[in-house]
């Protein structure tokens, strides 16, 4: 290596395909994730739950296990209704580690004017933003959909080919709720962290968007004596989504087409506060 | 009215721009930007092919939106434009490969260290990563951050942050590097490093140089082509090298024991003189050479103290295009 060159000399080598360069932010996205050891802590845990499960699952399979408890087979059930919680438990937690990580993903950028220097190369802010989107949802597919796909194959392998071809609609209702919750995470994340400076006030406003979201949301049902508050809050939203696509019922006064337009309404909003501020320079009027 | 230059062609026959590309670095044509209501820059045409181009005007001249316009940041109005021969609104793409950028203002990554931020802008240019960690290593030494090259950006003093902004603007090797106000904020001797660097990337002689800036000083030292802007328009355009040369027939002697026959001696070989105090100004005639005018002064005995070929100085043209 060249180093000890002191005088500009240009560069002739190979470049790498234009398609891969969003890699490249989300390399970088991922290698300061678990720089924090709280983050990196934080991730681990998120997988103490799967690993519960896998031993749920090998235990309703294995009769003289549960014989030693008393237990005729009958006390676990592994349904549609197991993986619904697991996908809730997993998404509480990913929701966590999005507060986390979330607003860091673009404030350090626009603290110091970084973004002038990503958009003046041959980088487009779209690039930008899937780049910097795909760091976060790559991560919480890891915890998400991921090892539920994983729980689903050792099910499938125990329970056989039978159980396999009736549940596979599960399978799929895992990876589309996953995905449509990382979406809003991610979304309400970067856009957060794009119009708030700093990282603590962003991820203050991340919870507060979803929990004094829910306590708004109740106070205006309470007051108003309607349930249109429920529009407000994102996890009751979710909650109707996911239990429709597991095939669950849920008692609630919002149908889940009802929720999946306003999670519409609410991800197109984030994007345009993103777009919004994702410029090189602000052009003032 | 558009102010139509073209220096390019004008240089192409003699001396160091005899070298400058046949490709114009940057041509505008007619190229016009307005935000809101307000025309911030008006009807520019010009073609620019000078290894060193100057963007001189004061503060809200227009020049830091004229290199947005040409990176793509900003949408020109009407008009066109083209860098390196590539057309600003259908070849972004391209121009940005091509260029390095030095913004005016900050920007860097705060906790990042000064030798990952310049890896990973020059893997977003397309280096593979090990060639752009090797690139970002050679930068940093270039610029003369060698050392604190492990450093993260937000402990850097300003002047170190400049030269971080210079380093990962060149350390994907462009063909052309765009330099906003590289000065700003560096003390005395800082900006004499800064200045020291930008003419040693000129001289090598693998890339060309915009240098947008208000401070003349600058720009007269690093580079051979100046475009002056005010207020939106093209005030002024001006070749530095061919200024250099055509005013060497102008001169300023200052002498010592210099009568009245001395300068009748040069005014016999058919120069124009005109005698102040103990300084003599002169316009050399054709065919007459500086040595003549040694050869008169040793026959008379008259000492010659000081020589000066007398030019406009950068500030004198900036005014003259300021007033008019």
């Amino acid at each position: 290596m060249a180093v000890y060159r002191r005088t500009y000399t240009s560069y002739s080598g190979p470049l790498t395909p234009s398609w891969s360069r969003s890699l490249v932010l989300f390399r970088y996205s991922r290698r300061k994730l678990f720089q924090s050891k709280l983050q990196t802590a934080l991730f681990v845990l998120c997988f103490f739950y799967p690993l519960a499960c896998l031993l749920i699952i090998y235990a309703a399979h294995n009769l003289s296990f549960l014989e030693r408890f008393g237990s005729d087979g009958g006390l676990i059930k592994i349904d549609n209704k197991f993986f619904l919680y697991f996908i809730e438990v997993q998404g509480v937690l990913g929701f966590v580690l999005t507060a986390f990580t979330g607003p860091g993903l673009i404030s350090p950028d626009l603290a110091h004017g970084a973004l002038a220097l990503y958009l003046c190369r041959p980088f487009s802010r779209a690039e930008y933003i899937l780049g910097k989107a795909s760091g976060l949802a790559i991560v919480l597919s890891q915890i998400t959909w991921i090892p539920g796909l994983f729980l689903f194959a050792v099910q499938s392998s125990m329970a056989g080919a039978g159980w396999t071809w009736d549940h596979l609609w599960i399978a799929g209702s895992m990876v589309l709720s996953s995905l449509i919750w990382i979406m809003v995470l991610s979304l309400l994340a970067m856009a957060l962290s794009a119009w708030v400076k700093w990282r603590i006030v962003a991820g203050a406003l991340l919870l507060g968007v979803m929990f004094f979201g829910a306590g708004f949301a109740q106070a205006i049902n309470a007051v108003l004596g309607t349930h249109s508050g429920h529009f407000l809050n994102i996890v009751y939203l979710m909650a109707t989504v996911w239990t429709s696509l597991f095939g669950v019922t849920m008692e609630g006064t919002i149908t889940p087409s009802e929720a999946w337009l306003a999670l519409l309404v609410y991800c197109a909003i984030c994007f345009a506060l993103l777009v919004r501020r994702v410029r090189a320079y602000e052009v003032v009027k | 009215m558009s102010t139509v230059i073209h220096p390019g062609a004008a240089s192409d026959t003699s001396g160091p721009t005899a070298a400058a590309p046949q490709t114009p670095v940057i041509e505008l044509q007619g190229l016009s930007v307005r935000f809101g209501k307000r025309d911030i820059l008006k009807d520019l045409t010009c073609s620019l092919r000078g290894r060193a181009i100057g963007l001189l005007g004061p503060n809200g001249a227009g020049k830091s939106t004229l290199i947005n316009t040409l990176l793509g940041f900003y949408k020109p109005t009407s008009g066109s434009a083209r860098v390196l021969g590539s057309d600003i609104r259908m070849e972004t793409r391209r121009i940005r490969s091509l260029v390095g950028y030095m913004p005016e203002n900050d920007a860097f990554i705060s906790k990042m260290s000064a030798v990952s931020f310049v890896q990973m802008m020059a893997e977003l240019c397309g280096l593979p990563p090990s060639a752009a960690l090797e690139r970002a290593h050679e930068a940093l030494f270039c610029v003369g951050l060698a050392e604190a090259r492990y450093r993260e950006l937000g402990t850097y003093s300003l002047g170190m942050k400049q030269l971080a902004k210079l380093a990962q603007a060149i350390a994907h090797g462009p063909k052309l590097l765009i330099l906003d106000e590289p000065t700003n904020g560096l003390d005395p001797s800082a900006r004499q490093r800064m200045i020291r660097m930008i003419a040693d990337i000129r001289d090598s002689r693998q890339l060309q140089i915009v240098l947008c800036s208000h401070l003349l000083r600058d720009v007269e030292e690093t580079c051979e082509e100046v475009l002056i802007l005010n207020r939106g328009r093209i005030a002024h355009y001006s070749n530095l090298e061919d200024e250099r040369k055509a005013n060497k027939r102008f001169l300023e002697l200052e002498t010592y024991g210099a009568d009245g026959d001395f300068t009748e001696a040069i005014e016999k070989l058919g120069c124009e003189c005109a005698v102040t105090a103990n300084r003599l100004k002169m316009i050399l005639a054709d065919g007459v050479e500086v040595r003549d005018i040694y050869r008169i002064a040793a026959e008379r005995q008259v000492r010659i103290r000081r020589l000066n070929f007398r030019r406009d100085t950068l500030e004198d043209i900036f005014l003259k295009a300021m007033g008019s």
